[in-house]
């Protein structure tokens, strides 16, 4: 956040400062404490942001409330990253950002200004699937398929950390990521296969 | 059926639409325009709205609409008739938006209509209600003591030989479980896109298990013509019961998207997913039984009773499965619900089996201890042969081979029957057992097959698919039958627009769909036979004309059976007929299984460690032994057995809906507070199917298995307790502090 305000430069900051003084004091009592919060939104609302997404550059300008979970979805329409609670319960959000995961709904999207995020679009190479993809077709990891985009992205994030030495750690490593349909010993399965393969990549 | 190929556990036909992320789930869709549903909810439980201020809301920045019950459109699905004036409330339901009362904590109050998703959620946020409180009650106990419960057909009580018989026998129990609120939450979140075209048109992606259900409620409420309304419904996100109504939510985006005239997205919070859209009900539970010194049931009686939303009548059959599950002469059963001023239960996996298994199957370990008996000889023992409750015989019955099965797995013998004589360290170990009973059935369903010139085929039906793997399944079927690779296959499905097929549920899609497709397959083997009985190809000196009983099907070809050499592709069939496709349009009917009763089965094996100092319980190992007739693909079918164990082990040891009776408000409606079963909650579960055919319920031979799964799940779990602390726990879910 700190970084993207000083992209936006010191003298769009004061011109937002000076109106947003201006609207306070010009309308003391009339407009109420909820208007007033979306007028003081809207006068922020286009910061720009820049980031990388599989590999594609987007120079967008996004309010500041919007996270990078509904960035993704409603803005960039890569629907593959779900929306599973929006409170970083669930995991079903899980993206990569400079290859570490994290629950994209815990983040906001400008907070994520040059950094390159991974979704599950961003995993195969053309019609060739991930290792990860594959082993989860392979030892069925799941049955709606909603929270595996989710599911997909821990995995491959547990073998690169190194949280993938037993069936155990990997149940640990993946408890973030809830699946009601009740897949997880074939996940446990997947990610035990492709650790074993060696063939688990970004 | 003839086994042609041997074609069974292929991979998922949509796996790598899963994997990528292009399923696209309802709220997925995009349209130019598009706008943002959210819904603005009631914080009181129970009484009317006297004022409602949406002013700041209207004036929020890219607000397109507010709806309230004070501007939303009449609906002729919203008059009601004088005989529907006369209902009691439980039977009137709740229409969103209809009224100015307030049933329930979270009832919606209006709906925000925006152009981005944050700007409607804070609109949202605007909309002040004044209320007139009445008094709530949504204690369950509380109702039970001082509340009336529902009358009607649905209450009767059920006798068989002499009532409460169990009280003179000379070995028996009594005792009373009890089970808290759980909720399906599946993790897609129910979301709905809707388009309006014009004001009589439209389509909506919609997360449903009856598209047809969804379409005639919708053609009810807003008075539309059937070819109207089109609902699409690719990818389901789970749903596990939850998806069969058409929930005020989906109403309210119609409501606000014919409104605005733009096409609508609109998803709940997760927060919402606990009070819209169903949830199993709480239920107490007591059983009487009583055997004879052997061992000989003598007397099940089954008293349940359960909760229900104050507008609408949600029953079950609770203590259907004590009727059936044991020979037993006498057998009575009641069945009481109380309304509460709460959002109305639904189904839930195994709705009914599941709460009533919970109790007889723990009431049977209880006797079979009070017997000195073994819990699996006890059951033996008290074999049912015939349904003694319809008075039919059964159309197949293995559970005698799944406890065999599951037994031998599980190494049953070896434990010693002793309650807390086992152990490893500092850990208790523990075995149980229960048993599952869920109605096998199949109604009626329509498919179309159309094989194509260069050999593919196209199956299509109405169904959707929530995720055990209807399409997969399906594709199986007909690849065996077709005797054609299943590559060549495609099964379109989830669209109103499609042939109807059925309602994705009740453990009878398989049945159901399998019973169409199977039919296509075979009609079309018969078609493509009477095409080419005089080609060329297939003479010889005796056979002139061939028959579809003198060819086999085989990897797209049909050969004579006395001379493989002889044959012809399909593709060429219909290349030389000179045809586009070949179409076969199949009308299955149900079966209304006048002479037998069909049920699949399932026995559970558990073991568990119990921590002799904290309470701490894991499951250690879990082996079912399922009877679901024939396996049409065992690599979906262990999943979704899998599946149904980990909502088994959530139900017995996590999931407890807690809701705050001062206020009427739920306490726990997030995933860090109610808690499901998690990757590290779930040993290697061990899956093993009897896999005989069911040859009396659909040419396929497939009962059903999405429900038995986890039917008398949760007493193995209590049962395992029991052996391995001596404490017999009757309420669920066992948390350590039960146990200390």
């Amino acid at each position: 956040m700190d970084k993207n305000l000083k992209k936006e430069g010191r003298r769009d900051f004061l011109k937002k400062s000076t109106a947003l003084a201006a609207l306070t004091i010009a309308t003391p009592a009339i407009i109420k404490a909820g208007e007033n919060d979306e007028r003081i939104a809207a006068l922020f609302e286009k910061i720009p942001l820049n980031l990388e997404v599989n590999g594609v550059v987007h120079s967008l300008s996004v309010e500041p409330r919007v996270t990078l979970l509904d960035l993704l979805r409603e803005q960039l329409h890569l629907t593959g990253t779900k929306k599973g609670c929006d409170y970083g319960q669930c995991g079903a959000c899980t993206v990569h950002v400079d290859g570490k995961r994290i629950n994209s709904c815990l983040t906001l999207a400008v907070m994520n200004e040059g950094k390159k995020i991974t979704t599950i679009e961003g995993l195969a190479d053309g019609d060739n699937l991930h290792p990860m993809q594959n082993a989860f077709i392979k030892q069925d990891g799941f049955q709606c398929g909603y929270c595996t985009p989710g599911q997909i992205m821990s995995g491959i994030a547990c073998i690169n950390e190194g949280h993938a030495n037993s069936r155990e750690e990997v149940q640990e490593y993946m408890s973030g990521n809830i699946c009601r349909c009740g897949a997880y010993p074939n996940i446990v399965d997947a990610v035990m296969q492709v650790k074993k393969e060696g063939s688990n990549h970004d | 059926m003839d086994k042609i190929i041997e074609q069974t556990d292929i991979d998922r036909v949509d796996g790598i639409q899963k994997v990528t992320g292009t399923a696209k789930y309802s709220a997925e869709y995009d349209f130019p325009g598009m706008v943002y549903g959210v819904l603005a909810t009631s914080n009181i439980t129970k009484g009317i709205i006297n004022a409602i201020d949406t002013k700041a809301a209207e004036n929020a920045p890219g607000v397109l609409a507010v709806i309230t019950h004070l501007n939303c459109p009449e609906l002729p699905g919203y008059k009601s008739t004088p005989e529907q004036d006369k209902l009691v409330p439980t039977k009137k339901g709740y229409k969103v938006f209809a009224d100015n009362i307030i049933r329930f904590n979270g009832q919606p109050i209006a709906i925000v209509v925006a152009d981005t998703f944050e700007r409607a959620t804070h609109a949202a946020s605007l909309i002040k209600a004044n209320y007139t409180k009445e008094k709530h009650n949504t204690d369950f106990d509380e109702a039970i003591k001082s509340g009336t419960p529902l009358e009607g057909n649905n209450f009767k009580e059920y006798v068989r030989g002499e009532a409460n018989a169990w009280i003179n026998a000379p070995v028996k129990i009594e005792a009373e479980y009890t089970m808290p609120i759980e909720v399906h939450l599946p993790m897609e979140i129910h979301g709905i896109t809707v388009v309006w075209d014009g004001e009589d048109k439209v389509t909506l992606y919609e997360k449903t298990q009856s598209l047809s259900g969804t379409q005639r409620n919708i053609v009810r409420t807003f008075g539309l013509k059937e070819e109207n309304v089109r609902i699409i419904t690719q990818f389901i996100g789970g749903a596990f019961g939850s998806a069969f109504n058409t929930w005020p939510h989906s109403m309210a985006a119609l409501i606000a998207g014919r409104k605005v005239g733009k096409p609508i997205k609109l998803m709940l919070t997760r927060n919402q997913m606990f009070n819209l859209v169903g949830y199993r009900p709480e239920a107490k539970q007591k059983l009487g039984l009583g055997a004879s010194a052997d061992g000989k049931l003598m007397g099940i009686t089954h008293e349940a009773i359960a909760m229900t939303a104050s507008y609408n009548e949600f029953t079950e059959g609770i203590v259907n499965g004590s009727r059936s599950l044991y020979e037993c002469p006498n057998v009575n059963t009641t069945y009481k619900v109380f309304p509460l001023d709460l959002s109305q239960p639904t189904w839930m996996r195994g709705p009914g089996e599941t709460t009533g298994a919970f109790a007889l199957e723990s009431a049977m370990d209880e006797l079979a201890y009070a017997l000195k008996m073994d819990p699996i000889e006890f059951r033996l023992k008290n074999y049912a042969e015939t349904d003694l409750e319809r008075k039919k015989p059964y159309s197949s019955k293995y559970l005698k081979e799944c406890y065999e099965l599951g037994a031998e797995k599980i190494n049953w013998k070896e434990r010693n029957p002793e309650p807390r004589s086992m152990k490893e360290g500092d850990w208790l170990i523990g075995y149980g057992t229960g048993s599952g009973i869920f109605s096998a059935w199949r109604g009626a369903a329509k498919a179309v097959a159309k094989l194509l010139p260069d050999g593919t085929m196209i199956l299509q039906s109405g169904v959707t698919d929530m995720g055990p793997g209807t399409a997969t399944a399906m594709t199986n079927l007909a690849a065996e039958t077709m005797g054609l690779s299943h590559t060549k296959i495609s099964f379109e499905m989830g669209d109103t627009n499609l042939p109807p097929g059925p309602m994705q549920g009740g453990s009878g899609t398989t049945s159901t769909l399998g019973t169409a497709v199977f039919a296509a397959c075979e009609n079309m083997k018969k078609k493509l036979a009477a095409m080419i009985k005089d080609n060329a190809v297939f003479h010889t000196e005796i056979v002139h004309e061939v028959k579809v009983e003198d060819l086999v099907f085989e990897n797209g070809y049909m050969m004579l059976k006395t001379d493989k050499t002889k044959k012809i592709s399909y593709a060429e069939v219909i290349k030389s007929a000179g045809l586009s496709e070949l179409e076969i349009s199949e009308d299955s009917k149900g079966n209304p299984m006048l002479n037998h009763s069909a049920f699949s089965y399932a026995v559970h094996f558990v073991k568990v460690k119990v921590h002799s100092k904290t309470g701490v319980i894991k499951i250690d190992r879990a082996v079912s032994a399922v009877d679901a007739g024939k396996i049409i693909n065992n690599k979906t079918a262990e999943s979704q057995i899998i599946g149904a164990v980990v909502g088994g082990i959530g139900m017995s040891l996590m999931e407890e809906g807690v809701i705050d009776h001062r206020y009427g408000r739920w306490v726990n409606n997030n995933f860090a507070d109610y808690h499901v079963a998690v990757n590290a909650d779930v040993p290697n579960i061990e899956v093993l199917f009897v896999d005989k055919p069911d040859p009396v319920l659909n040419p396929i031979g497939a009962k059903g298995m999405g429900e038995v799964g986890i039917v008398g799940f949760a007493a193995a779990v209590t049962n395992a307790i029991f052996h391995a602390t001596g404490k017999r726990i009757r309420e669920i879910p066992v948390t350590a502090d039960k146990l200390i």
